[in-house]
């Protein structure tokens, strides 16, 4: 079963696989240029990474502003409790 | 009991609250133990023990941080508008590392136990600068 269709596929394969060799040949030259195409997209990719650290840096932000509104009410009440501070 | 040992707990803090603002001094105890590094301040706004501690030395943090933490949640509250007792403990944890003296224990932004020297200590980037306190 198997023996008969495997020469018949070898019989066939040969004369298009000339022709179209030609062809691979052009497109085989355009690879480069696709490569460059995607190491550029890559690189637009690597922009956007800091997304993250802008964001936690917005938390740390809130906070700060919280203790800088506090900073003058605990002073006040750390310089009146100096028996536990 | 409970109510009766709460109200006396209340009574003695109030006291000492109103009674002693102005010249209040540490505890004998404390102080020795600030002194010789055996505690530190905190960055939470509490005060820890820097290595192993006794019961007795426990004791004595503890008491400090059961005031300290009432004080917070009174100021906290009364705040406007109201801030979460975590972060009034914190701003008070950037002023009391601010006030320690060379020689005497602090935790640095990475928890690490730092001696104060007399260079400004390493504190969390969120506190106020050290700056405002000699300005104003």
């Amino acid at each position: 079963m198997i023996s008969p269709e495997l020469t018949r596929a070898r019989g066939l394969a040969t004369i298009p696989g000339m022709t179209v060799g030609r062809r691979m040949v052009r497109w085989a030259r355009a690879l480069p240029v696709a490569a460059l195409g995607v190491t550029m997209l890559t690189g637009c990719i690597s922009v956007t990474a800091p997304d993250k650290p802008i964001v936690i840096e917005l938390n740390v932000n809130i906070r700060q502003e919280v203790i800088y509104r506090l900073a003058a009410d605990a002073e006040n009440t750390v310089e009146a409790n100096k028996d536990i501070f | 009991m409970n109510t009766v040992s709460k109200i006396i707990a209340a009574a003695a803090l109030a006291s000492t609250l109103v009674s002693a603002p102005a010249f209040a001094q540490r505890d004998p105890a404390y102080q020795a133990a600030r002194a010789a590094g055996q505690v530190g301040e905190k960055m939470d706004g509490y005060l820890g023990i820097v290595g192993g501690g006794g019961a007795s030395l426990q004791a004595v943090v503890s008491d400090v941080n059961i005031k300290r933490r009432a004080l917070y949640s009174q100021r906290a509250q009364a705040a406007s508008p109201p801030v979460t007792l975590e972060e009034y403990a914190l701003t008070a944890g950037c002023i009391a590392i601010a006030k320690t003296e060379p020689g005497e224990k602090y935790q640095a932004p990475d928890g690490s136990w730092q001696t104060r020297t007399s260079a400004p200590p390493m504190r969390d980037s969120r506190c106020p600068a050290l700056q405002q306190k000699n300005a104003q």
